[in-house]
């Protein structure tokens, strides 16, 4: 019984923050119509930034919980420019295109940030475990956890429901719906499109970015941490149907529960049974398991 | 593509680089053979981008074709290179024929990311089976060729150098063959319009398929002929980013012209390694800011810097490289 609660909450944990990666991931999917293979490249970006953070804190003797709050703030900062940046400088040029045009752009930008970090941060594992013992050890039902990764649990589930709530139950979010389900509509109503966009993927980075700063007290940081990231969101975003805030939710625990009980009973099997569920959802529902009101067409 | 060069010409011209190795210093030949292998995968990107999708996962046949061979050669002994890019041609044929048909149904975006995920399910595959030694792959032995082996060095970079050149050369002559063929022009037909191509009673799954097929044989000669250039094969070979290279190969060529397959196969090669000379942890960066380049200055490839004015009408309607217009394929 104990083992299975090992997997189910191990599954969790890692699905905590996968979610908020994917969130990001279909969000940008949704309004800007557009597959975005750096995405992984910006949780990279976030972890790095966090462990410089942290490390600088630490460097003070100030305490770690300084340096947990410290990092969230200038990760939250840093991405959100750089996503403005981003989609006023580069992708702006390319709307209009096809969809795999843009495609291939993110993947310039993934080259571009791949390299940018290696020579920012070097190639060599970094690490910031400062703020991982900030919630001490719990015991749960026999089991001993880091307290820091079962509070990952609750603070991706405000950020959902903060999202959820956001698009569904405010003004800006019936905007971004708005553009979501018919851009030119939108525009012929009066909304600046530009504007939901820029703002739109400076929130998709800031949420990969956020998942990075998140578990870089977790691991270590080094080359190849974006590709592993985003073959997993992928994943997820596909499962649940790209554009789905619950998709995202579903897709994330289905990964996060996959990885985690092929980690305990088959190890080394964890990336061929993600995919194998992500093709399997897409031979036999193209859309995704949520599919979106909008018919999009495949 | 009426102007198009003869058939014969180009057979000149292949026999012509063929010999130009013969006068090549060794690095560049090893790079050289590379380029080739690379092109020829590249290549079947192109055939395919022609109707309208492009794979995200080329790795997998790639994979295939390189675990295919190796497997035969450490079992069987089967060393002769011509023969090892036939199994490895046929490796990658084989899976293609069984995943062509069914993923030709969709397109675009769809159509990239269930190639990506199939090259991925395989790469997890490669990586838990201890048997092929898992995340470390394993060694084979070097190619002979006709029942000779090469001790020299020089020589056997020489053999396999011809022997890309020489099985990618063709496979390029096949392809314009291709290209200027009812079939190929069928092609490019599905990616403009497909349910047209529909309403003339071809059948554009059918197409899409076949396309798909040429593609992963294509793919599997290429892996072939990476595997003896490395005599290694580990998982790599299906990750993700290395079929994002070729597909970087074909959007810098564009599907104007065959060579500029070759041409921009031979520009990255030739960038990587001087940008591993010089500046070590930047080839990434250099490749990016050339992709990007390369969409927004040259969006139909290479290829339109010297087939530019062939296709003047054609300027208007097919803008976007490599694949249909958004929303028209229902």
């Amino acid at each position: 019984m104990n083992f299975f609660l090992t997997i189910i909450l191990d599954g969790l944990i890692q699905a905590s923050w996968l979610f908020i990666v994917a969130l990001g991931l279909t969000l940008v999917f949704g309004v800007l119509k557009i597959l975005n293979i750096a995405h992984g490249s910006f949780y990279a970006l976030g972890a790095y930034i966090a462990a410089t953070v942290v490390t600088m804190v630490a460097a003070r003797s100030l305490p770690p919980s300084v340096g947990f709050v410290a990092m969230l703030i200038s990760v939250a900062l840093i991405a959100s420019a750089v996503g403005l940046l981003l989609e006023r400088g580069l992708l702006k040029m390319f709307y209009g295109r096809d969809e795999v045009v843009l495609l291939l752009v993110t993947y310039a930008v993934f080259l571009i940030l791949e390299d940018v970090t290696k020579l920012i941060w070097g190639v060599n594992p970094i690490y910031a475990t400062q703020p991982y013992e900030l919630f001490g050890n719990l015991e749960f039902a026999g089991l001993y956890y880091v307290g820091y990764d079962l509070v990952l649990i609750p603070i991706s589930a405000v950020i959902g429901f903060a999202i959820w709530f956001g698009l569904n139950r405010t003004v800006i979010g019936k905007i971004v719906l708005a553009v979501i389900h018919n851009e030119e509509m939108s525009v012929s109503m009066g909304v600046r499109v530009n504007r939901v966009y820029a703002v739109a993927f400076a929130f998709g980075v800031l949420l990969a970015a956020l998942a990075g700063a998140l578990t870089a007290p977790k691991i270590s940081m080094q080359p190849g941490l974006s590709s592993d990231v985003i073959i997993l969101s992928f994943a997820i975003v596909v499962i649940g149907g790209l554009g789905s805030v619950e998709g995202a939710a579903v897709g994330a625990i289905l990964v996060g529960l996959a990885r985690a009980a092929s980690v305990h009973l088959m190890p080394q099997a964890e990336l061929f049974m993600i995919y194998l569920i992500m093709a399997a959802v897409l031979m036999f529902r193209p859309e995704g398991l949520f599919k979106r009101e909008t018919a999009r067409r495949i | 593509m009426k102007k198009g060069l003869h058939p014969l010409v180009m057979i000149a011209l292949v026999a012509m680089v063929t010999l130009a190795g013969r006068a090549l210093p060794t690095w560049t030949l090893s790079l050289a053979t590379i380029a080739a292998s690379n092109a020829l995968i590249a290549l079947g990107i192109v055939v395919l981008a022609r109707t309208g999708n492009v794979s995200f996962g080329q790795g997998l046949f790639f994979a295939a074709g390189g675990y295919g061979v190796a497997l035969i050669a450490n079992t069987w002994g089967l060393t002769d290179a011509v023969a090892q890019v036939i199994v490895g041609a046929a490796c990658g044929g084989l899976l293609g024929l069984v995943i062509g048909p069914l993923i030709a149904r969709y397109s675009g975006i769809f159509f990239g990311m269930l190639t990506l995920a199939l090259s991925m399910v395989f790469y997890g595959a490669l990586v838990k089976s201890t048997a092929l030694g898992g995340s470390d792959g394993f060694n084979v032995g070097r190619p002979s060729l006709f029942g000779m082996s090469f001790t020299d060095p020089r020589e056997a970079d020489f053999m396999l150098y011809a022997v890309s050149v020489i099985v990618t050369g063709f496979a390029g002559i096949a392809a314009t063959i291709l290209f200027r063929s009812e079939f190929g022009l069928a092609s490019l037909a599905v990616r403009e319009n497909n349910l047209r191509v529909e309403y003339l009673g071809l059948s554009a799954n059918r197409i899409i398929s076949i396309n798909f097929l040429i593609a992963a044989i294509f793919a599997g000669a290429s892996g072939a002929f990476a595997l003896m250039a490395q005599r290694h094969i580990d998982p790599q070979f299906a990750y993700w980013t290395t079929s994002g290279e070729f597909v970087f190969v074909a959007v810098l060529a564009g599907n104007q012209s065959v060579a500029a397959v070759f041409v921009a196969s031979m520009a990255l090669e030739l960038v990587r390694s001087f940008s591993n000379l010089y500046l070590p942890n930047t080839w990434q960066l250099v490749l990016g800011v050339f992709l990007l380049g390369v969409i927004l200055f040259l969006p139909r490839g290479i290829g339109s810097l010297w087939i530019r004015d062939r296709h003047r009408r054609r300027h208007i309607s097919a803008t976007p490289p490599l694949t249909a217009e958004r929303g028209a394929a229902p």
